[in-house]
């Protein structure tokens, strides 16, 4: 990686070499992606509808206004979304079913992440046994049919948040260690591992301390991209209804809600499929751009 | 020959290495001797063993698929090879140490160089964070490291080739050892710093008085530095003597063959060409019958051919494995 920055940064950048440190080039060269700057106003847009949102729009999510007249509502003044079928704004619970959303996608993007990593590190790093065990369970994974385990899952596991992370993470694993055991094989054949067991380093050491930073790179842009694909999953667990229970709001049970009603009020499936959509497709495009930059044999 | 004590001691050592082509005896009953204080070169071409041995001291062989299949390795009388992964993470990097041929690739890109130095410190010695820093930057400013508190946080991709070299030698030396390995490392560098760091680790002997097994495979290196000097050849030691008698008088066609083949610029006739060895290393999977050097040996026999040579005192120190050793 060292040589690569420097590689990288001796391609006529107009600033002397020295001002530059690893995050630094990365940043820069990120700056100059269009699509990774795309995808990074999309996300900010997002951060700022559901968490600054909130500030401006003092709503209740989960108030009802009782009554037939309450129901359905158009958008206008009072409901700039409208309301839902029980009468209760929209525009309010899509910034807390967003807070929802993200928070599970952040969380069970970095824990599937870290899950993926240990597995990778020690398969990768002893090789032999442990690896074929490792993987050929990682394979196993992998080929299982997703969504009836999960329902399983779900229904034994029961109902809520912390439910859902654990079953993102049993299912979400795999790809980042399959990801780390690959880069494990090739960092483990360095000199500078053979250096630190010339020093008497452990096995632990040398896997955490020399080998897991040097896949951070990788495991980054893998996250970044994992949050996408994690807020998809939490939609389609609350969609099958197992994931965030009522009264509280994500953008995947609103979604499951308003399928009744996707003739009459197709704006209730419309605001938080959107808003999944475009957070989904920010990160997408930013993960792409930062995996670019990272690599300094792409041109930006 | 020599009276210091024996600091380790190699016996008949064999590292097999078993790939899917068949079985390479990359070392095969090499036997080595260094006193404490010494400087021991030890010589040979690629693929003679050379680095095999070094790593079997340490024992890092990779297993699969390499394996130390017999012989012993005594380290102050002990069994190095009875020792377990627990005791010998205690002794490497504390007593043996080890420099390796690539500077650029032998630091962790990602730290910064006073953290791999204090790293390898503290792995040894139970000192507090402050205290390794201190002891880290005296150990760059004694490998010759200009502003060693300046280098002290910088990364190894700011740096040049020499000065890593000094940066491993620093981590190399930090607790303080009784044997440094040096696995060929100066050939990465140019001529001019090559010089240097040679100079640096003969100070260093010098004001530290410990052990170098030096291995390479530039005679001129070990002229330099080594007092004694073993010659591998095909896994197994062929001619063993101080610095002086091997190049003063080289008894086994193999050495002397080295030694002719190195370009001098005084004695060589113009339009000459320079004499090589004949030949080439023979295949690890099928070594010769008999002397392994007998198919490129301009004195081989039948003995040679059928027969291996064992190692013979010639003269007291003077070790040669040779039927036909050329008189001095």
């Amino acid at each position: 990686m060292a040589e690569k920055a420097i590689e990288a940064k001796k391609k006529g950048q107009k600033k002397s070499s020295e001002d530059y440190t690893y995050v630094g080039m990365v940043f820069h060269r990120l700056t100059r992606h269009k699509l990774a700057m795309v995808g990074a106003f999309m996300l900010i847009f997002i951060l700022l509808f559901v968490f600054a949102g909130p500030l401006i729009w003092r709503a209740d999510p989960n108030a009802q206004i009782e009554g037939l007249g309450g129901m359905f509502n158009l958008p206008s003044r009072a409901h700039p979304m409208g309301t839902d079928d029980y009468g209760r704004d929209v525009l309010a619970r899509m910034f807390f079913g967003g807070r929802i959303s993200l928070f599970i996608g952040f969380i069970s993007a970095i824990s599937s992440t870290i899950v993926g990593a240990m597995v990778g590190l020690v398969a990768g790093y002893y090789g032999g046994w442990a690896d074929n065990i490792l993987m050929r369970f990682t394979d196993a994974m992998l080929s299982i049919p997703t969504f009836p385990l999960l329902i399983a899952l779900a229904s034994v596991l029961g109902k809520g948040v912390w439910q859902i992370i654990l079953v993102i993470v049993f299912f979400g694993w795999m790809v980042d260690a399959r990801l780390v055991r690959g880069l494990v094989l090739s960092l483990k054949e360095q000199e500078y591992v053979e250096a630190a067991h010339a020093i008497g380093a452990s096995a632990n050491r040398i896997m955490w301390r020399h080998l897991f930073p040097n896949t951070l790179a990788v495991l980054i842009v893998s996250t970044t991209i994992g949050i996408g694909g994690a807020i998809i999953y939490e939609a389609s667990i609350s969609f099958l209804g197992f994931g965030v229970q009522a009264p509280f709001a994500s953008w995947g049970n609103m979604l499951q809600n308003a399928q009744q009603f996707i003739w009459n009020s197709p704006r209730l499936i419309i605001f938080p499929g959107l808003a999944i959509f475009l957070t989904v497709l920010g990160f997408n495009f930013f993960g792409d751009g930062l995996r670019d930059a990272i690599d300094p044999k792409l041109k930006l | 020959m020599d009276n210091r004590e024996v600091l380790v001691d190699i016996k008949n050592l064999r590292t097999f290495f078993y790939t899917e082509d068949g079985v390479v005896p990359a070392v095969d009953g090499i036997d080595l001797t260094i006193h404490r204080g010494e400087v021991l070169g030890l010589v040979g071409e690629s693929g003679c063993g050379k680095s095999v041995t070094a790593l079997s001291i340490l024992r890092l062989i990779p297993n699969p698929p390499g394996k130390i299949i017999g012989g012993e390795i005594f380290f102050h009388g002990e069994d190095l090879l009875k020792k377990n992964e627990e005791a010998m993470r205690m002794i490497r990097g504390d007593k043996i140490s080890m420099i390796f041929q690539e500077p650029m690739t032998s630091l962790n890109p990602v730290y910064t160089i006073g953290n791999q130095i204090s790293e390898a410190i503290t792995l040894h010695q139970k000192i507090d964070d402050a205290e390794a820093k201190k002891r880290t930057i005296e150990m760059l400013h004694l490998v010759g490291i200009p502003e060693p508190e300046r280098r002290f946080n910088q990364y190894p991709h700011e740096m040049s080739g020499g000065m890593r070299q000094r940066v491993m030698i620093a981590m190399a030396l930090s607790s303080n050892p009784e044997l440094l390995i040096s696995d060929e490392a100066t050939t990465a560098l140019d001529v001019t710093i090559q010089a240097q760091i040679l100079d640096l680790m003969r100070g260093l002997q010098k004001k530290l008085g410990m052990a170098i097994l030096i291995i390479t495979h530039n005679l001129a290196v070990v002229a330099e530095m080594a007092e004694t000097i073993a010659i591998a050849y095909a896994g197994k030691i062929v001619e063993s003597a101080t610095a002086k008698e091997i190049f003063k008088s080289p008894r086994h066609p193999y050495t002397y063959g080295l030694l002719q083949s190195i370009p001098k610029f005084t004695e060589r006739k113009t339009n000459e060409p320079l004499p090589a060895i004949e030949g080439m290393v023979p295949s690890p999977y099928h070594m010769p019958k008999g002397c392994r050097f007998n198919p490129r040996c301009p004195f081989a026999t039948e003995k040679c051919r059928e027969e291996e040579p064992e190692i013979l005192e010639l003269t007291p120190g003077h070790l040669v494995r040779c039927f036909h050793p050329i008189e001095s």
